[in-house]
C-alpha cells in the first residue's frame, strides 16, 4: 500500500524536481470539495502505479508559490513531472480511466 | 480484460445524494449493491460550501461533509463503490447488463441517479482558459482571485451562490445574466442585491473570453441594444445551468424533451427493473432532499422488483 505523501514548498525540489521516478502532484486545498472527491481515486492510482510513479499532494493554501509557479488557478489540478519537467496537466476531476490513460501517455512519452 | 462478469442484485449509477441514499436502503436491506461513479462520490452538491435547507442541520452543513457521511453510511451496510463511467445498459428480461468503460456487470435492478452535468458557456476562449481563469467551482477556485475582479455568468441559484461565495475573495464581482430578472430564490436575491461588491449586468451575454496566458477580459453584448463592451476580469465563473446526464440512455429509456428520464410515482422507467432517482428524473425539483427522497423510493421499489 502506498499513499500520496503531503509535501511543502521546501521539499518540492528534492521530492519532485530531482526525483528519478515520474511524480504525480495533486494540487489541492481542504476547502475544495472536488479535491476531497478525487482523493480516494488518486489513492487507488497510487497503489496501482506503485514502483512506477510516486504520488505527492501539495496544499495550495499553504504553498501558494509552488501553485502559482506552475500556473495552477483551479483545483484539483494533477501535474505529472518527469525529470523535473511538467509533462501533463489535468484540471478538475476526471473519470479514473481517463486519469490512467493520461498517466500512461505521460509515462510513455520521451 | 477478460474477467468474469460480476453479478449484483442492484447496480446504482451515480454517487450523488440520490445514488448514495438508494445505496443506504438497498445495502441495508441486504441486497448486494454496486455503486458506479465516474468522478468522485458526492455529486453536484460538493460545490456548495454550506447547504442551508437540508433538514437536521440548523447551522448548515458542507455539501462534501454531507455526502461523505452518506457514502460512509451506505458502505457500512455493505455497498461497494467502483470509480468508472457507465457507457450503456442492456435489458434482457429480468437481467440487466451495465457496461462501463472498463468492464461490465449484471444486475437484477438498476437505479439511475446520474444527476446533471454543468452546461458549458460555449464561447471562444472558454476551453483554452479552463483552469487559467475560467472555472466551474467558486468554492474551489475563489481563493486564486483574491483582490481581483471576476465575472459570474448565469442567473439561477447556482450562479448567485457562486457570486456570494466569491465576495470572500474577489474585489469586484459582476454577475452577467441574459435576462432582466434572476431565477434564484427570493432569499438569495435579497442577499446578492444587498452586497456592495456585486454588480449585476442585465440582458447581457458573453461573446468571448480573451487573454494571453490567463483570462484578462471578456467581450459582452447587451441583447436588447446589441451594444458590445469589454470587461476586464481575471476570472470567469460559469453557472449557466445543467443538463440531465442521459447521453448514453437515449436508445434505452423514454426521456422528456430536455433529456430527463420519465418515471412514474414508483420511479419505474419505461423499462421494467430500471429506476430513476434525483435530478436526472423528469419533474425533479433538483434539490438534495428530493434526490435523497427519490433514492429511497427507487431503492424500496427496486427491492420489491428483485424479490418479486
Ligand atoms: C453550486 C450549487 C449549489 C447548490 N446548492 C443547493 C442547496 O443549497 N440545497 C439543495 O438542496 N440543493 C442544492 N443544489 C442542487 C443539488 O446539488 C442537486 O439537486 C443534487 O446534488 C442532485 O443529486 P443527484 O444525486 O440527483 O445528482 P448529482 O448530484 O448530479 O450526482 C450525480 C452523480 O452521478 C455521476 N454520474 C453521472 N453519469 C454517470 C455515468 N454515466 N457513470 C457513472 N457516474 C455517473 C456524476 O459524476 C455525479 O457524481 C446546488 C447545486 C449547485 C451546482
Amino acid at each position: 500500500m502506498s499513499k500520496p505523501v503531503e509535501i511543502n514548498e521546501a521539499k518540492f525540489e528534492e521530492t519532485v524536481l530531482k526525483a528519478k521516478m515520474p511524480v504525480l502532484v495533486d494540487f489541492w486545498a481542504p476547502w475544495c470539495g472536488p479535491c476531497r472527491m478525487v482523493a480516494p481515486v488518486v489513492e487507488e492510482l497510487a497503489n496501482e502505479y506503485e514502483g512506477k510513479v510516486s504520488f505527492v499532494k501539495v496544499n495550495v493554501d499553504d504553498n501558494p508559490k509552488t501553485a502559482s509557479q506552475y500556473g495552477v488557478m483551479s483545483i484539483p489540478t494533477l501535474i505529472v513531472f518527469k525529470n523535473g519537467q511538467p509533462v501533463s496537466n489535468i484540471v478538475g476531476f476526471r473519470p479514473k480511466p481517463e486519469l490512467k490513460k493520461n498517466l500512461d501517455t505521460a509515462l510513455a512519452a520521451g | 480484460m477478460a474477467e468474469s462478469i460480476k453479478k449484483y442484485d442492484v447496480v446504482i449509477i451515480g454517487g450523488g445524494p440520490a445514488g448514495l441514499s438508494a445505496g443506504i436502503y438497498t445495502a441495508r436491506a441486504r441486497f448486494s449493491t454496486l455503486l458506479i461513479e465516474k468522478g468522485g462520490v458526492g455529486g453536484q452538491i460538493i460545490n456548495s460550501e454550506m447547504v442551508e435547507n437540508y433538514p437536521g442541520f440548523p447551522q448548515g452543513i458542507g455539501g462534501i461533509d454531507l455526502t461523505q457521511a452518506m457514502h460512509q453510511q451506505a458502505t457500512k451496510f455493505g455497498m461497494e463503490t467502483l470509480y468508472d463511467e457507465v457507457t450503456g445498459i442492456k435489458a434482457s428480461g429480468k437481467q440487466k447488463t451495465v457496461k462501463t468503460s472498463q468492464g461490465q456487470f449484471t444486475a437484477k435492478a438498476v437505479i439511475i441517479a446520474g444527476g446533471a452535468d454543468r452546461l458549458k458557456l460555449g464561447v471562444p476562449g472558454e476551453k483554452e482558459f479552463t483552469g487559467k481563469g475560467v472555472s466551474y467551482c467558486a468554492t474551489c477556485d475563489g481563493a486564486f482571485f483574491r483582490d481581483k475582479a471576476v465575472a459570474v455568468v448565469g442567473g439561477g441559484n447556482a450562479a448567485v451562490t457562486e457570486a456570494l461565495e466569491l465576495t470572500k475573495f474577489a474585489s469586484k464581482i459582476t454577475l452577467i445574466h441574459r435576462r432582466n430578472e434572476l431565477r434564484a430564490t427570493q432569499i438569495m436575491q435579497e442577499r446578492i442585491k444587498a452586497d456592495a461588491k456585486i454588480k449585476i449586468s442585465w440582458d447581457t451575454v458573453v461573446l468571448e473570453i480573451l487573454g494571453d496566458k490567463a483570462v484578462e477580459k471578456i467581450r459582452l453584448q447587451n441583447v436588447k441594444t446589441r451594444k458590445e463592451s469589454t470587461l476586464p476580469v481575471s476570472g470567469v465563473f460559469v453557472a449557466v445551468g445543467s443538463q440531465p446526464a442521459t447521453g448514453y440512455l437515449k436508445e434505452v429509456l423514454k426521456l422528456d424533451n430536455v433529456g430527463a428520464i420519465i418515471a412514474n410515482d414508483r420511479l419505474e422507467t419505461s423499462v421494467p427493473g430500471i429506476f430513476a432517482a434525483g435530478d436526472i428524473r423528469s419533474g425533479s425539483i433538483r434539490q438534495v432532499i428530493s434526490a435523497a427522497g427519490d433514492g429511497a423510493i427507487a431503492a424500496v421499489n427496486a427491492g420489491k422488483y428483485v424479490s418479486g
